[in-house]
């Protein structure tokens, strides 16, 4: 009975199978880059940038169809110029970075609507708009797959000065120049996540796998590290209960995933261990001592 | 004084040029067809003495389809609208009276029976909740329902044409009988229990009651809902159970989940089959015989062999 509700569908189904490990690699990925956007107060840039990389998508999609390679490269493309472009406004004029960041977001927003229908066709522009996690093919797979390594590999190199960062950054500019690097190589590491998150959840969602996640840590841990491996777990858990939620209620299986998500946050709000509602209410025996 | 002379010979014959052709522009009847297809059959029935517009392009989909400013500004324009009807353009009812068109409507699925849609899907189709499935293109024997529907409504909205729009439409019917006769002998040579086939989009319920080819979809009948796992997980067991042996794509849905679907069962990927739209002029589908035939011709090669 248990073994049924739980493990057959996946047992019994290749693109169950395929789907429980494209967003396990998704969660393991988007895990940490939303625990840092969050310690950086960057939690809607994840939104920003998802919408950013548009058009880039779109323009790989013209030149060769469907093929996720264009596409990603495209997105990463489109993803860097507008945070940069963002950036460079940012510090060069009064305009502050989440002004400037929304000014091109929605322009590149625009851009990319309008490449997908002037070509004439909207035909795949909804199911851009709505990745399906049910058709990873092998492609997507590896794609997915070498941007959760290169995701966990690149952080590994500016971890610290990415804490430092997010915690003192005047102090980081006092003693070392690896800011703006890291800085840099973490948006990098933000676009290849929300291309793979497209892939399997769509361009609405792919944030969702990224911040949700992330909130549900900060309810559970203090410091980063435990942080970012809440985050991972509390990703996979909702990944591979969306996933069972979907199969067996016929919910669409992206949006399951989130709202899987959601109730988990909804649990942490409540019961977390690190400022819950719950335990803000009655502080813990230890405390009274 | 020579080259003004040369000038002005090339003037004069651009002139006698230009005229006659902006003339018979002028005499056209302007009429718009909502989608690609109906846009064929009209230009069939029309020949040279209508100017056709389709709001949905070839490769468009209708069912998603937003309409754009200058769709308004061609159906001010219009004398004649030709629509499918059952429920099919649902956007299209407003855009005529915000576009403050006079023309006529013909609705070309006049007199056609519809099918009852079935399935879980028809809750949330997208169409009116009392309308039939909408494509009844997707069988002959509509369509030459629709051209006659056209046919008299060319010659309401112009008199003068009559005996002309009579002429083609028999014509073209003649065509669309041939076509019948094609179909019905092409599946004849497929046997009985391969004829079955499971494809993206629900848009062939017609040509399955019409000529006994059975279609399994995995989405509803409309383009926008998205599947679930449970639905895919049922269409797989339902491929491998009942042994169908192949699954086909469309022009307008997400062709990767059949793609992974056929992975999985070992079933054959036939090619694509054409629905709602027409492909452009380089395309397999750039009129609506084109693209029964194709349709027919990459059914049997699929499930022949």
């Amino acid at each position: 009975m248990l073994y049924d509700t739980l493990i057959a569908p996946f047992a019994e189904f290749d693109f169950m199978r395929r789907a429980l490990v494209g967003v396990m690699a998704l969660a393991l990925g988007a895990g940490p880059i939303g625990v840092f956007l969050m310690l950086r107060r960057m939690s809607l840039v994840g939104d920003a940038m998802a919408h950013a990389v548009l058009p880039g998508a779109a323009i790989g999609f013209l030149i060769s169809g469907l093929n996720i390679f264009a596409m990603t490269a495209g997105g990463l493309i489109a993803g860097f110029v507008v945070a940069l472009l963002a950036g460079l406004v940012a510090r060069s004029t009064e305009l502050k970075e989440d002004a400037s960041l929304a000014v091109f977001f929605l322009i590149s927003l625009a851009v990319g609507v309008t490449i997908i229908s002037v070509r004439g066709t909207n035909i795949d522009l909804l199911h851009f708009l709505f990745g399906s996690v049910l058709a990873l093919d092998n492609q997507t797979l590896i794609l997915i797959a070498i941007n959760a390594t290169a995701t966990l590999f690149g952080l590994a190199i500016i971890y610290r000065p990415l804490v430092l960062e997010c915690v003192d950054p005047l102090y980081l500019r006092s003693v070392s120049k690896a800011g703006g690097p890291a800085h840099l190589i973490f948006l990098a590491l933000l676009v290849i996540n929300l291309v793979s998150g497209f892939h399997a959840l769509g361009t609405l969602l792919a944030v969702g796998i990224m911040m949700v996640p992330a909130a549900i840590g900060r309810f559970w841990a203090r410091d980063v590290t435990p942080m970012i491996v809440v985050a991972v777990l509390a990703g996979m858990l909702s990944g591979y209960a969306g996933l069972l939620l979907s199969f067996h209620t016929a919910a669409p299986a992206g949006p399951a995933v989130i709202l899987i998500a959601g109730i988990l946050y909804a649990i942490s709000l409540l019961f977390g261990s690190v400022g819950g509602l719950v335990r803000q209410l009655f502080p813990g025996r230890h405390l009274e001592a | 004084m020579l080259t003004r002379q040369i000038l002005f010979g090339l003037f004069a014959a651009l002139l006698l040029a230009a005229l006659p052709s902006t003339a018979k522009a002028r005499d056209k009847l302007p009429v718009v067809a909502t989608f690609s297809i109906l846009g064929d059959l009209v230009s069939n029935v029309g020949g040279d003495r209508v100017a056709v517009k389709s709001l949905v392009g070839p490769n468009g989909d209708a069912h998603v389809y937003s309409p754009s400013p200058a769709d308004a500004r061609t159906l001010a324009d219009a004398k004649l609208i030709v629509t499918n009807g059952l429920g099919f353009e649902g956007w299209l009812t407003r855009l005529v009276k915000s576009s403050n068109s006079k023309a006529r409507n013909v609705v070309a699925s006049k007199g056609v029976k519809p099918r009852k849609l079935a399935g879980k899907h028809a809750h949330d189709h997208g169409h009116g909740p009392s309308d039939g499935d909408p494509h009844a293109w997707q069988s002959v024997a509509n369509a030459k329902t629709y051209v006659a529907n056209i046919r008299d409504g060319l010659i309401a909205a112009d008199p003068a044409g009559k005996a002309v729009y009579e002429a083609n439409a028999a014509a073209y019917l003649d065509k669309l009988e041939a076509l019948d006769r094609e179909i019905r002998e092409t599946i004849a040579k497929i046997p009985p229990e391969r004829r079955r086939i499971i494809t993206t989009h629900d848009a062939f319920g017609y040509f399955s009651d019409a000529y006994g080819v059975e279609f399994v979809a995995p989405q509803g009948v409309s383009t926008e809902s998205e599947a679930s796992a449970r639905d895919v997980a049922r269409i797989i067991t339902q491929i491998k159970k009942q042994k169908i042996p192949a699954v086909f794509l469309e022009n307008i849905s997400n062709p990767r989940l059949l793609k992974q679907i056929a992975d999985e069962t070992g079933a054959k990927v036939g090619g694509t089959l054409y629905s709602d739209a027409l492909t452009d002029e380089k395309g397999p589908a750039p009129t609506y015989i084109d693209l029964i035939r194709h349709n027919i011709r990459t059914l049997s090669a699929a499930l022949q062999s």
